[in-house]
């Protein structure tokens, strides 16, 4: 009760009194708000040409699939850029963990170091290399594979094909995706699965359970949010890809192709964007396919949000 | 001065008769396992040697000696879990109810259900909640066994742990104590009704009072099934072993058994100068 008024001392600035760490914080600071600008920069300017497209074409933009003048819609290339990196999930998913899980579990030691190069080898393929194999390669044994598809289970909706032709089918275009995805969702699946602590493992086999029932019930429950976020990594790459899907995927506007995998045609906003940029007869197309690149972004942008979610809410329930 | 010697004479002789009297004891009690000629290597390096010890039914028996002298590595040969390690090999036999658990016809799973094992650290599944752990043997195992909830009471009950969290058994495993997570592993590896329990320094990452919880409820245990640990506490051997056998390795040799019997000889009256040594904290 001597006195009313406390006199704080100057921490802040005595922290940092320094010089030079002074200037390397805000240099750092000043890196960290780069990346923010330049996420800013591009949704405005982005935004800007949607703007416009959407003042004279409408709604009709995103809910109607056409491309020619003076009616343009995107609806078919939005959808087939969800479908593409469908098809491409459903590959990649099961083949990248059964990788990992035998990189982690079962190989000796020396394989799991080859393989592990050896993957991430196959994440530094240029992907216009991977379409030009696409084109040349893969596309002739796919549509045998597609074929076999339609004759064994041309029962089940996705495998129907009445036009006879395999080739340009989202099928193929989700496969090179699937390709390209793998490396990226293995090499985070194996970190994520080498990361089971052993004393868990140790209890799984003192308890007489299998390779199979350890994984199903200790180790993917506990690398869940890892998991999903390697997937979300893959998707996020299937979802934006251009080139590769340009070399193999036959674009349709109409009518949209909404589950015939393995039949001919279908969209994709990236590859529509690099099929009409060079040959756009003006201005105005030049800003449609602007817009259109808007909205990938957005697409892009709401899966990030989303697998963000889902691993925090994974990763707090584990706790 | 006759006295004296008179005096010595009886005390022999008594010490003489107890360790008749006890053998004698152990010679009526069944075995329930038992090690014969164990050697052990890991690629090339040997790391135990000749290990012969019986272990009788109902008995709690401790495995005593310095670091790195094998005994986890022993006691991980009694369950199968030794050959899951990439270039372990192992020599001799070890026999469970009379037959050689690692005859080409027995399943490890079998024998891992029937030999269950505690580990040094406390590792319930973070993902499961107490009573997910306590039943999580039997999901693990494919093992088919009602009344999942007498299960959880009894063995939550006999690893003493079942007034601390019956009101409870659906909250996260993870928010148990050290103390309680142990005895909570204890309880998911008697779900599974084993006959033997190993346990690998149970209490060696835990507080005085937790580890005088575990020490009751071994000695509670082992009114029903053979106990084997591994410890590092030589107070804890005397406190809960009827048996202990002292292991050591010197000089990168493979490690043997130095001496075994009932605790009290081993530690009342070892015959070798290296137990004398070491149950006296000279070395270790």
């Amino acid at each position: 009760m001597s006195s009313t008024e406390t006199e704080f001392r100057d921490l802040q600035s005595a922290a940092t009194s320094h010089r030079g760490d002074r200037v390397f914080n805000r240099t750092i600071t000043g890196a960290a708000f780069t990346a923010l600008v330049v996420l800013a920069g591009i949704t405005v300017f982005l935004g800007l040409q949607a703007i416009p497209v959407l003042q004279t074409q409408g709604l009709d933009f995103l809910t109607t699939s056409i491309w020619s003048p003076p009616d343009y819609g995107i609806w078919g290339m939005l959808y087939g850029s969800v479908l593409l990196s469908v098809v491409a999930l459903v590959i990649a998913v099961p083949a990248s963990l059964l990788l990992s899980v035998f990189m982690v579990f079962l190989a000796p030691t020396w394989v799991a170091k080859v393989l592990t190069n050896l993957v991430d080898l196959m994440a530094a393929i240029p992907s216009v290399i991977l379409g030009l194999w696409a084109f040349y390669i893969l596309s002739p044994v796919s549509e045998e594979w597609q074929q076999l598809l339609n004759q064994y289970l041309g029962w089940i909706p996705f495998f129907q094909n009445e036009s006879g032709n395999f080739s340009g089918t989202p099928f193929t275009a989700g496969f090179v995706l699937a390709i390209m995805m793998i490396p990226i969702v293995t090499s985070v699946t194996r970190e994520v699965l080498g990361r089971t602590p052993p004393e868990l493992i140790n209890a799984a086999e003192a308890l007489g359970c299998s390779l199979w029932t350890m994984l199903r019930y200790v180790a993917l429950p506990y690398g869940r949010g890892g998991l999903i976020g390697g997937v979300m990594l893959g998707l996020g790459r299937a979802l934006g890809e251009t080139i590769a899907v340009f070399f193999v995927l036959k674009i349709v506007f109409d009518p949209v192709n909404y589950y015939n995998v393995i039949e001919s045609g279908g969209g994709s906003v990236a590859t529509l964007i690099v099929a009409k940029f060079g040959e756009a007869s003006g201005p105005y197309e030049t800003q449609l396919l602007l817009a259109a690149g808007f909205f990938l972004f957005m697409m892009t942008l709401l899966v990030n949000v989303i697998a963000n979610l889902i691993v925090n809410r994974t990763g707090r329930l584990q706790k | 001065m006759a006295t004296a010697e008179y005096d010595d004479v009886r005390i022999d002789d008594v010490q003489e008769l107890e360790r008749e009297i006890a053998s004698q004891r152990d010679a009526n009690v069944p075995i329930e396992m038992e090690t014969r000629d164990i050697s052990v290597w890991f690629a090339k390096r040997k790391v135990l040697e000749g290990v012969s010890i019986a272990f009788p039914k109902q008995s709690v028996t401790a495995l005593i000696g310095p670091s790195g002298c094998g005994k986890s590595t022993f006691i991980r040969t009694l369950n199968r879990l030794h050959e899951l390690i990439p270039g372990a090999a192992l020599a001799g036999e070890v026999l469970y109810e009379g037959s050689d658990i690692y005859a080409p016809e027995v399943d490890p799973v079998h024998i891992r259900l029937k030999i269950g094992m505690v580990f040094q650290k406390p590792n319930p599944f973070p993902s499961m909640t107490i009573r997910g752990n306590v039943l999580s043997g039997l999901k693990l195992s494919g093992m088919k066994r009602s009344n999942h909830d007498d299960i959880v009471e009894q063995t939550l009950t006999s690893a003493g742990l079942w007034n601390e969290v019956k009101d409870r058994l659906n909250a996260a495993a993870g928010d148990l104590s050290g103390g309680q997570q142990q005895r909570l592993v204890i309880a998911r590896a008697l779900a599974v009704n084993p006959h033997v329990l190993l346990m690998d320094e149970p209490c060696s990452a835990l507080d005085p009072g937790s580890t005088l919880k575990i020490e009751e409820t071994i000695r509670e245990l082992s009114k029903e099934i053979t106990i084997i640990i591994v410890t590092h506490n030589m107070q804890q051997a005397v406190r809960v072993a009827d048996n202990t056998a002292f292991f050591l390795a010197t000089d990168g040799n493979p490690g043997h058994v130095v001496e075994q019997g009932p605790t009290t000889e081993i530690f009342g009256n070892p015959r070798d100068q290296r137990t004398l040594d070491y149950v006296n904290g000279r070395f270790g």
